[in-house]
């Protein structure tokens, strides 16, 4: 108790130097605000100033909206959708998939559970390129576009999203009294009933674990985004957008800014309501 | 229906959605690439057309480039330093977020929230920092006047270069690594800490003999994912340097801080050689899957010791 009231210089020190950390580590955003209400001119001129007018943010982001390369809203729009709907399936069928691998006990089960596992340690690298080819010639044979539609992507975040998924529930789920279930059993529930009403509910803390790992993957996404949507498509994620729009006009700094100041906003504002969720998920899941 | 027949497939039902996906983009795409590895094959090709089988003509042709040797290299002393810098910084700013300080978690939010952000935006930020912030901090103070020397920017040479790449490669992950070091600090029981005070343990002793030994399954963990993750690193790659600058190995020109996952991909999509990028893929495949294996033994032993 004592030691919380008088505080030793010992700890004022620390407190200085953790400070000067903080400023340290935000200063990059904060370099990103100012200059994004500057001009060309005076972004390439005075990085460090503070900027003349502040309503020149205003038009920087009234251009970066309305510009034909980074389609802005049309980006975050599809960037929300692909997340939202990769979310949801990644979180509904693993969950299901975690419970069908625990609760049967065949050497087939355990053999597809080993294979998700193993899978954990595929990099992206090995598979990427066959994958568009493989999509290509999935699309001539059945007529299913793949390449460059939202279907496509969110097939793949949910096959790349699966394995650490059900990794985690099925961890979680061995856990779960079997005798929960039984009691519903004799009760008359079916297997899926049983899934869905009383399983389903328990899984809450993990899967708030699993929609923050994904979710901030799928969302930062580049790479696969990359390779299956292409660039200058109507389908269109944020951080491609942003690469898109830095590639094309080079050195300017003061709209480029500006792209990435519009696309941290909605991530930090999101991280700001969910905070908590977020730093308890993602350390559950560093750990596991 | 009897009960056996309606678990059986029930099982089959609630696996067959993830199976389906699993096997169109992992299972399916694997299997064909590291066949490919060991083909012809070329970028129009499709899974269908004639592929010749050439055995290790690819891993040798890999092997022989001196772009590749060279990445591999630069991947090598990036991934150790990245992952030594980011644990001692995280750990470092762990040590003083569970302190005894006034607002603790602000200073956590704040150490976090680059981890937040996709790596390509972050190397466009410090890609402005290096090339534009830091030069003009020179023309400001005259202390730091060399900033101001185009021959002196970071990014301009392979050697500044990757430890611009280093310096990004910590911000972005060290608020990460600390919160995992956070929670096993603040794991640590509160008797033992007050025993030592008693026992009138300095802060240094208790860091050494307390902290720091209770910490050691944080350790392996932020090891492993530390390494791993600056081993794949690409996205701050492509946005802070592109590979660039160019350096000479070999009598070649070759990019001086292409990473292997950037050079996967140039070799692919930039010399156009589809079934030698593969090859490369199998290889970077090959590291991880060593890594992981070593990982899972030394968690096992650890198991073992506890």
């Amino acid at each position: 108790m004592k030691s919380s009231k008088i505080r030793r210089p010992s700890s004022f020190l620390a407190e200085i130097l953790t400070i000067i950390l903080f400023v340290l580590f935000l200063f990059p955003f904060f370099l990103v605000l100012i200059n994004s209400a500057k001009t060309s001119f005076e972004v390439t001129q005075y990085p460090l100033a503070w900027p003349k007018k502040w309503e020149t943010i205003v038009d920087n982001i009234i251009k970066i909206w309305t510009s034909e390369s980074v389609c802005y809203p049309s980006s975050l729009l599809s960037s929300a959708i692909i997340t939202a709907v990769s979310l949801i399936l990644i979180n509904v069928f693993s969950a299901m998939a975690g419970w069908a691998l625990v609760r049967t006990k065949t050497k087939v089960s355990s053999f597809i559970f080993f294979i998700f596992v193993a899978s954990m340690v595929i990099p992206f690298q090995i598979v990427m390129f066959p994958l568009l080819s493989w999509f290509r010639t999935v699309t001539v044979a059945t007529g299913i576009r793949l390449l460059r539609t939202y279907q496509g992507i969110i097939l793949s975040y949910v096959g790349f999203g699966a394995p650490l998924s059900i990794f985690m529930f099925h961890g979680f789920i061995k856990s779960i009294p079997l005798e929960l279930e039984e009691a519903a059993t004799i009760d008359g529930c079916h297997r899926h009933q049983i899934f869905f009403r009383i399983i389903f509910p328990i899984l809450k803390p993990i899967q708030a674990t699993v929609l923050v790992l994904n979710g901030i993957w799928i969302w930062n996404d580049y790479l696969l985004p990359l390779l299956v949507l292409g660039k200058g498509n109507d389908v269109m994620t944020v951080p491609l957008a942003v690469s898109n729009f830095a590639g094309a006009f080079v050195k300017q700094w003061d709209l480029i800014l500006t792209a990435i100041l519009m696309a941290m906003i909605p991530v930090i504002v999101f991280f700001l309501f969910a905070q908590k969720y977020i730093v308890k998920g993602m350390v559950a899941g560093a750990i596991k | 229906m009897t009960k056996k027949m309606e678990s059986a497939l029930v099982f089959w039902v609630f696996l067959l959605p993830v199976l389906v996906a699993f096997i169109m983009v992992m299972v399916i795409p694997f299997i064909l690439g590291s066949y490919y590895a060991f083909t012809n094959w070329t970028s129009s090709a499709r899974v269908d057309s004639v592929l010749r089988f050439v055995g290790f003509e690819n891993f040798i042709n890999s092997l022989k480039d001196p772009s590749f040797l060279y990445s591999f290299g630069i991947t090598f002393l990036y991934t150790i330093l990245n992952m030594i810098v980011i644990n001692i910084v995280a750990f470092v700013l762990a040590l003083l977020v569970t302190g005894d300080l006034k607002f603790k978690n602000v200073y956590r939010v704040g150490f976090f929230l680059p981890n937040l952000i996709g790596g390509i935006i972050l190397g466009y930020i410090w890609q402005f920092i290096f090339n534009n912030a830091l030069p003009s901090l020179g023309s400001i103070i005259s202390a730091f006047d060399f900033l101001s020397d185009p021959a002196n920017l970071m990014l301009s040479k392979p050697n500044t270069a990757i430890a611009a790449m280093i310096i990004v490669g910590t911000w972005q992950y060290a608020g990460y690594i600390m919160m995992i070091y956070v929670a096993a600090i603040e794991n640590i029981p509160q008797e033992l800490i007050e025993a030592s005070r008693m026992d009138g343990a300095t802060p240094w002793i208790r860091l050494k003999s307390i902290t720091i030994p209770l910490c050691a399954q944080a350790f392996t963990v932020t090891m492993f994912l530390t390494l791993v993750n600056s081993f794949k690193q690409f996205d701050v790659n492509v946005s802070l340097t592109s590979g660039g600058p160019s350096t000479m190995l070999m009598g070649q020109p070759i990019f001086g801080t292409e990473l292997l996952a950037l050079n996967i991909y140039n070799t692919a999509f930039i010399s156009n050689k589809l079934s030698e990028a593969q090859a490369r893929a199998f290889i970077f495949f090959l590291i991880l899957a060593i890594i992981s294996i070593i990982q899972v033994n030394v968690n096992k032993k650890k198991e073992i010791e506890l």
